[in-house]
């Protein structure tokens, strides 16, 4: 090959290069709509927070309400129920979170009624900590919600909430 | 092959096949040479042709009828089981038809576990197979969905939960497969959309599969390499064509028991309750076909491991052909690998009743020793038995057993023996 002829062929080179390059960037700009368009909309998105009056609820009893399609647990604890969910120790917990933290008003624990591992819904006053109990797969939490026995990873989800008033939560 | 000598007997044909040679294909399918010992065993893709064609006639159909709304879905369903004219026969024929064709898969794949079809020169068939495989998993699973019952709802949230498992992008990825932050409505609409296009998806594979058998040629049930066509082989037409059809009769009568006789067996009673974000029903199930691999993705107390361990235990099948290091490739030769192959097949029925059962106490104590001796199968006894295996003389050809003209004592001992009977 002479000199000038390795020349051609780099130039050339260069040019294929920056053209498949240009290209790959122009296929995946183009795609990405295409896989954008998959994901949550903008009425969905529209529905992210939901407004739950709570004074009808008793203590130790717990309702269940729907925000973005899952179910929030909202349970009002007993005395004992706060006792013993503050009273373990972290070292015993899978996924070490205090009670304090999960629960701001000790009273009220707001939490997704999804379970961590395949997404069912917990049984409520079930299983080994008579708190919550997942059907699907074994799973028991206790009664801050955290995950103590099975093969769920994590805690029950605190979502983002605010008492609004005495009476009403707002979740999301 | 004689296909480049054919010619079209007619003017037109000649013509015609001049400029698109469909009548050299025809010919081909209809001269294309057979191993004359083929089993029943053998009739399960023509088998399985069928019971594509039928999901995808009667899916068509239903897609009239269907409404593809959350709101509207479960009782679009009712509509077609109550006014539609046929409605209940068809949707029967199609939500029986699914469990069918799983029914013939399975035979289909053991088949080829049996002779060794999955090795060498035809790995690429057995790859395209383990492909359709599991866009059949990923069919049945989607529409299974659609009649938005409790078990579609809840099935398809532990399934597509599953992807959760994956470690930091997990949560996207859900809510990307859903359109929400759960399933609704926008993940039962692309299944319906996806549940229509995947089984064209499977039809171009098949035509990938026949087309990548037709170049090798069929194994057959002593697994040796033989001469096309020769003694060894008759035409497709109409001698596998005829058995074919026979066998597919045979096949129907179980399809036809199923649709008239049992239609809801196969099926679970919570779907016909309408779906409900509330509750979850006591015991969710998969459907039966997909069972083993529920009970190995339980079997592991990690998440993320139990994702991944479901998932190998399709892969292994993929990389089967150079898993399985014995040259001899029909069972019948192997005498060693027989037994551990009628052990597997129990290893897979055990996890499949494991997998309908809680995942509790005994149960999942032997979920997860057949999870554990499912890979230990593939992974080392199928490696090593390859070295291992004293495996027993192959005939040369599928006649010389039968027609003897063999040196060897055996075979022609026994082709006295015969005489002698008769």
């Amino acid at each position: 090959m002479s000199e000038s002829d390795k020349k051609k062929h780099n130039r050339r080179d260069f040019i294929i290069t920056a053209s498949t390059a240009a290209g790959a960037v122009g296929v995946g700009a183009a795609a990405w709509p295409l896989i954008d368009q998959m994901n949550p909309d903008a009425s969905v998105k529209a529905l992210a927070s939901t407004e739950v009056d709570v004074s009808a609820i008793e203590p130790g009893q717990s309702i269940t309400v729907l925000w973005r399609g899952k179910p929030v647990f909202i349970k009002r604890r007993t005395e004992e129920e706060i006792n013993s969910a503050r009273s373990v120790d972290l070292k015993d917990l899978k996924h070490p979170e205090r009670d304090e933290d999960r629960a701001k008003n000790p009273e009220w624990l707001v939490m997704l009624g999804v379970c961590t591992h395949l997404g069912c819904v917990p049984l409520t006053n079930k299983g080994d900590y008579n708190a919550w109990f997942c059907p699907c797969h074994g799973s028991h939490y206790d009664t801050s919600g955290r995950i103590r026995k099975g093969p769920a990873p994590t805690n029950l989800e605190v979502p983002k909430y605010v008492f609004v008033n005495s009476k009403t939560i707002k979740i999301g | 092959m004689s296909d480049h000598d054919y010619q079209p007997s007619s003017k037109l044909g000649k013509w015609f096949n001049d400029r698109l040679p469909l009548l050299t294909l025809s010919n081909h399918l209809r001269e294309y040479p057979t191993p004359k010992n083929l089993n029943y065993w053998w009739t399960f893709g023509g088998i399985l042709t069928f019971c594509l064609i039928t999901q995808i006639v009667t899916g068509v159909i239903l897609g009239m009828h269907y409404i593809a709304h959350s709101d509207l879905a479960f009782e679009s369903v009712e509509h077609i089981m109550r006014d539609v004219n046929y409605g209940w026969l068809i949707r029967y024929v199609h939500a029986n038809g699914a469990s069918m064709f799983f029914l013939a898969v399975y035979i289909h794949i053991f088949r080829a576990l049996y002779y060794g079809s999955y090795k060498s020169p035809r790995e690429v068939i057995w790859i395209i197979g383990m492909i359709i495989y599991f866009l059949m998993m990923a069919t049945a699973f989607m529409g299974y969905v659609l009649p938005w019952g409790q078990m579609s709802f809840w099935g398809a949230t532990v399934i597509t939960n599953l992807f959760s498992a994956i470690p930091f992008i997990g949560e996207s990825i859900t809510n990307w497969l859903w359109g929400g932050y759960s399933v609704g409505n926008p993940t039962l609409t692309r299944f319906f959309s996806l549940h229509y296009l995947l089984p064209f998806l499977i039809l171009g594979l098949v035509i990938l599969h026949i087309w990548a058998l037709h170049v090798p040629g069929n194994n057959n049930p002593i697994g040796i390499e033989i001469k096309k066509p020769s003694k060894d082989t008759v035409p497709f037409h109409p001698y596998i064509v005829i058995k074919d059809l026979f066998a597919l009769l045979l096949f129907l009568i179980v399809f036809a028991f199923f649709v008239f006789y049992a239609p809801n067996i196969l099926g679970h009673a919570d779907n016909y309750i309408e779906a409900n974000p509330l509750v979850t029903p006591a015991h969710i199930v998969p459907e039966w076909y997909l069972l083993p691999f529920y009970a190995i993705l339980r079997s592991v107390p990690d998440k993320l491991f139990g994702v991944i361990a479901m998932f190998a235990s399709i892969f292994v099948l993929v990389i089967l052909p150079w898993l399985d290091t014995s040259k001899v490739r029909s069972a019948i030769f192997r005498p060693i690998y027989k037994q551990f192959y009628w052990f597997l097949i129990a290893d897979v029925i055990i996890l499949g009743y494991m997998g309908a059962m809680p995942a509790e106490g005994t149960y999942l104590l032997i979920a997860r020793i057949a999870t554990v001796y499912y890979f230990v199968h593939f992974l080392i006894i199928l490696p090593f038995l390859g070295f291992k295996e004293k495996t027993l003389e192959v005939p040369l050809s599928i006649v010389e057993p039968v027609l003897g003209g063999s040196p060897k004592q055996t075979s022609t001992k026994n082709n006295s023996n015969l005489r002698e009977n008769l």
